[in-house]
C-alpha cells in the first residue's frame, strides 16, 4: 500500500502553500515532513488527508485516485496538533468514536466496540481512564487518547500535524519512542509534520525537507546529514556556520588555512563554505581564523564554545569536554579551522532573507 | 480564570462604590421597587382581579406564542448561521456577518414599519395579499415577523464568537474518522455550544416577550386579539388602570429577573463553555 503525490499545488487566496510537490511513501514507512512555518508541510498534510482539495496534481494510495474519495472514504487516521480530542466526551467515547460512525451495515457491535477501546486504551498505557474527560488528562496523556482515537478505525495510513509540538520536552521524547514503537509493532504507513529536525532524524525512516511550497530534498535521515542537497537543508538540519573562500580540486581555501570541502554541483573559484559546530576545530594558535571566546557553555558531554571574529560575524564549535578546554576560556584569543565543510551550487545560502509567509492553518 | 485576585478597596475606591450603588439604586431598583409598589397599592385582590380581565389573558396568551414561535425560528436560524459563519469559508461572509447585526443598530420602530411597507394595505405586497385574503399587518403574523427581526442576531451572536474560539479541529477529526455532515453536527458541533445555545435562547427570549417599538407599528392595537403584554401595559395605564397596568408590568419583571437569574447561574456554571466575553453586548 503506497502512497504517491505528483506535481500537488495549492494556492490560498494570496499566499501559494504548494508549488508542485512530489513524492511517494513506501507501505509500512515512517516519513517525516519537515519544515519551517509556512513551507506547505501541513497543506501536504491535509491534501493527503482530504482535509484541503489542490488546485492541480495527483493523490494516489494503493493505486487509487484519491482526490475523488471524501476524507470518510479514505479511511485515513489523523492526529492533530492540539489533539482535537471531542471535549464533552469520555476518553472511552472519543476512542470508540470511529467505530459508532460506521455504516450499521458494518458496525461492529456494542460489546465488540467496548473490546476494541480496552485493547486501544492498554495500548496507550491509559487502563483505567476511559470513563475521564479530555479536560482531566495531561497534554501526553490526551495525545495518546488522539493516536489511539485515530488506530481504531484500522486505519490504512496514519498522518499526524506536529503531533508533539504542544508539548514540553521531556514528554516530547518519550512520546517519540512509543509512536516508534507503535509504528513498528502496527506496521502501518505514518507521515508525521513537524517543524523540528531533531524529531524528524531521529523518529523517521526518510524525511522530506519542505521549503516554501517544495521539496528541498528527500532521504533518510543519514542521507541528508551526508550528502545534504541545498544550504537550505544543510542549515534547517542543524547549527551551522559560514565562512566565505574559494573552492579549488576538492579544497576550501581561506585566509592561510584551507578544509576538505564536500561539493554539491558545479562549483570553482569564490564560494561560501558551510560546516557543523562539531566538526569545528578550536586552538590556542596555529592555522585558522583569529577569533576571540565570547561564551563556553556545557551540552551533555560536549562543551560548546561560542567565539567572534574580527568583523564581528559569530561561529560556534562543539567538542568534547576536557579535552581542550583549559585553553579555551571565555576571553581568550584561538584560532577556528573547520575539518571538512559543504560547499552548494545555490549560493543564496539557507538563511532566507524574505519574510516568513502567514502561518496556515 | 473566572476568579480575579481580590484586591482590598482602598481611598478613592470606597466613594467611587458607594456613587454606582446610589446610582443602581436610583435608576435600576427604585423603579423596579415601584412597580412592584404600584402593582399592589390597592391591595391582593385588586391585583389579582387584574389577571382575570379577558384583555389582559389575551395579551398574556399572545406575548407566549408570539415568543413560542420567533425564538425557536431564531435559534435555528442562528444556529445555521453561526456554523455556516465560523465553519466554512465563502464569499459575502462578511456581508453575512453585518446582515446579521443590522437588527442591533436599527431602530425597532423601523423593524415594525419595514413590515407595515411590504405588506401593509398600501405596501408593496399588499394588494396582491388582499385579493388572496391574507392579512400580514395588524395581525398575528405582523407581530412574529416584527417580532423575529428584532430578535434575529442574539443567538448568532452569542455562537459566533464561541465557535470561532473553538475551531474546526473536532469536527475535521469527526470527518477523518469516518462521520457524516449531519453526524459531525449533532455529534460534536452542537454539544459543544449547547449552553451558549441555550444563553442566547434566553435573552433572545425576554427581548421576544418585551418587545415594544416593533410590535406597536404592526399590531393596531386591537384589545384582546393583537395587544401584547407591554402593549396591553401602555392601554391599561392610557386609561388610567394603574393597578391593572402595574399588575401586568409585574410580569414583565418577573420575566426580566427569571431570565436575569438563569443568565447568571449559566455564567457562573458554565463559563468555559459560553461566548468570550470581552465582546460588547450591543442591545
Amino acid at each position: 500500500m503506497s502512497l504517491i503525490v505528483e506535481g500537488v499545488t495549492k494556492r490560498f487566496a494570496r499566499f501559494p502553500a504548494l508549488k508542485g510537490v512530489s513524492l511517494t511513501a513506501e507501505p509500512g514507512q515512517f516519513l517525516a515532513l519537515l519544515g519551517p512555518s509556512g513551507s506547505g508541510k501541513t497543506t501536504l498534510l491535509r491534501v493527503v488527508a482530504g482535509l484541503e482539495t489542490p488546485d492541480a496534481g495527483r493523490v494516489e494510495f494503493n493505486g487509487e485516485d484519491f482526490l475523488a474519495l471524501s476524507p470518510r472514504e479514505r479511511r485515513i487516521g489523523m492526529v492533530f496538533q492540539h489533539y482535537a480530542l471531542f471535549r464533552h466526551m469520555s476518553v472511552a467515547r472519543n476512542i470508540g468514536f470511529g467505530l459508532r460512525a460506521l455504516p450499521a451495515r458494518r458496525r461492529p457491535g456494542r460489546a465488540a466496540i467496548e473490546a476494541s477501546v480496552e485493547r486501544l486504551l492498554s495500548l496507550i498505557q491509559l487502563e483505567g481512564f476511559g470513563e475521564r474527560y479530555p479536560a482531566q488528562l495531561s497534554g501526553g496523556q490526551q495525545q495518546r487518547v488522539a493516536l489511539a482515537r485515530a488506530l481504531a478505525i484500522e486505519p490504512r495510513m496514519l498522518l499526524l500535524d506536529e503531533p508533539f509540538g504542544a508539548l514540553d520536552a521531556k514528554v516530547r521524547k518519550d512520546l517519540r519512542h512509543w509512536l516508534r514503537r507503535v509504528h513498528d509493532e502496527t506496521g502501518i504507513t505514518t507521515i508525521f509534520v513537524t517543524h523540528d529536525q531533531e524529531e524528524a532524524m531521529d523518529l523517521a525512516d526518510r524525511v522530506a525537507v519542505l521549503r516554501e511550497g517544495r521539496i528541498e530534498q528527500i532521504g533518510a535521515p543519514a542521507e541528508l546529514d551526508e550528502a545534504p542537497a541545498s544550504a537550505f537543508v544543510f542549515d534547517f538540519l542543524g547549527d551551522s556556520n559560514r565562512l566565505d573562500g574559494r573552492i579549488d580540486s576538492g579544497r576550501a581555501i581561506f585566509e592561510g588555512f584551507d578544509a576538505p570541502a564536500v561539493v554539491q554541483g558545479p562549483v570553482i573559484g569564490p564560494a561560501t563554505a558551510w560546516f557543523r559546530p562539531h566538526e569545528t576545530e578550536l586552538e590556542a594558535d596555529g592555522p585558522g581564523l583569529a577569533v576571540t571566546v565570547t561564551n563556553a557553555a556545557v551540552k551533555g558531554a560536549n562543551a560548546r564554545v561560542s567565539c567572534r571574529a574580527a568583523d564581528g560575524r559569530i561561529f560556534e564549535a562543539e567538542f568534547p569536554r576536557g579535552a581542550r578546554q583549559a585553553s579555551i576560556a571565555v576571553g581568550s584569543e584561538a584560532r577556528l579551522r573547520p575539518q571538512r565543510v559543504f560547499v552548494f551550487a545555490d549560493q543564496d545560502g539557507g538563511r532566507s532573507t524574505a519574510p516568513a509567509p502567514p502561518r496556515l492553518t | 480564570m473566572r476568579a480575579v485576585a481580590p484586591v482590598r478597596p482602598s481611598g478613592l475606591a470606597w466613594p467611587m462604590i458607594a456613587v454606582a450603588i446610589a446610582w443602581l439604586a436610583l435608576v435600576i431598583l427604585l423603579p423596579l421597587a415601584s412597580i412592584f409598589a404600584e402593582a399592589l397599592r390597592r391591595g391582593l385582590p385588586a391585583f389579582l382581579a387584574a389577571f382575570a380581565d379577558p384583555d389582559a389573558i389575551a395579551a398574556i396568551r399572545l406575548t407566549l406564542m408570539v415568543a413560542a414561535i420567533s425564538v425557536p425560528l431564531n435559534a435555528v436560524f442562528g444556529l445555521a448561521a453561526a456554523w455556516a459563519v465560523t465553519k466554512f469559508e465563502f464569499r459575502g461572509k462578511t456581508l453575512l456577518l453585518s446582515l446579521i447585526d443590522l437588527p442591533f443598530s436599527m431602530s425597532p420602530v423601523i423593524s415594525g414599519l419595514v413590515w407595515v411597507l411590504l405588506f401593509g394595505a398600501n405596501g408593496w405586497f399588499g394588494g396582491i395579499l388582499e385579493q388572496w385574503g391574507v392579512k400580514i399587518i395588524f395581525n398575528f403574523t405582523g407581530i412574529v415577523l416584527a417580532t423575529i427581526l428584532v430578535t434575529l442576531p442574539f443567538v448568532a451572536r452569542e455562537l459566533i464568537p464561541l465557535m470561532q474560539a473553538q475551531g474546526t479541529d473536532e469536527e475535521m477529526a469527526a470527518i477523518t474518522l469516518g462521520a457524516g455532515g449531519w453526524a459531525t453536527f449533532v455529534q460534536v458541533t452542537l454539544p459543544n455550544v449547547a449552553w451558549a445555545l441555550l444563553y442566547g435562547v434566553l435573552l433572545c427570549n425576554a427581548r421576544a416577550m418585551g418587545e415594544f417599538g416593533a410590535v406597536s407599528v404592526v399590531s393596531g392595537h386591537i384589545r384582546g386579539l393583537t395587544d401584547t403584554m407591554p402593549l396591553h401595559v401602555e392601554v391599561l395605564y392610557n386609561d388610567y388602570d394603574f393597578v391593572g397596568a402595574f399588575a401586568v408590568a409585574t410580569l414583565l419583571a418577573g420575566l426580566a429577573l427569571v431570565t436575569l437569574a438563569l443568565k447568571t447561574w449559566l455564567e457562573w456554571r458554565f463559563a468555559g463553555q459560553l461566548a468570550p466575553r470581552q465582546m460588547t453586548r450591543i442591545r
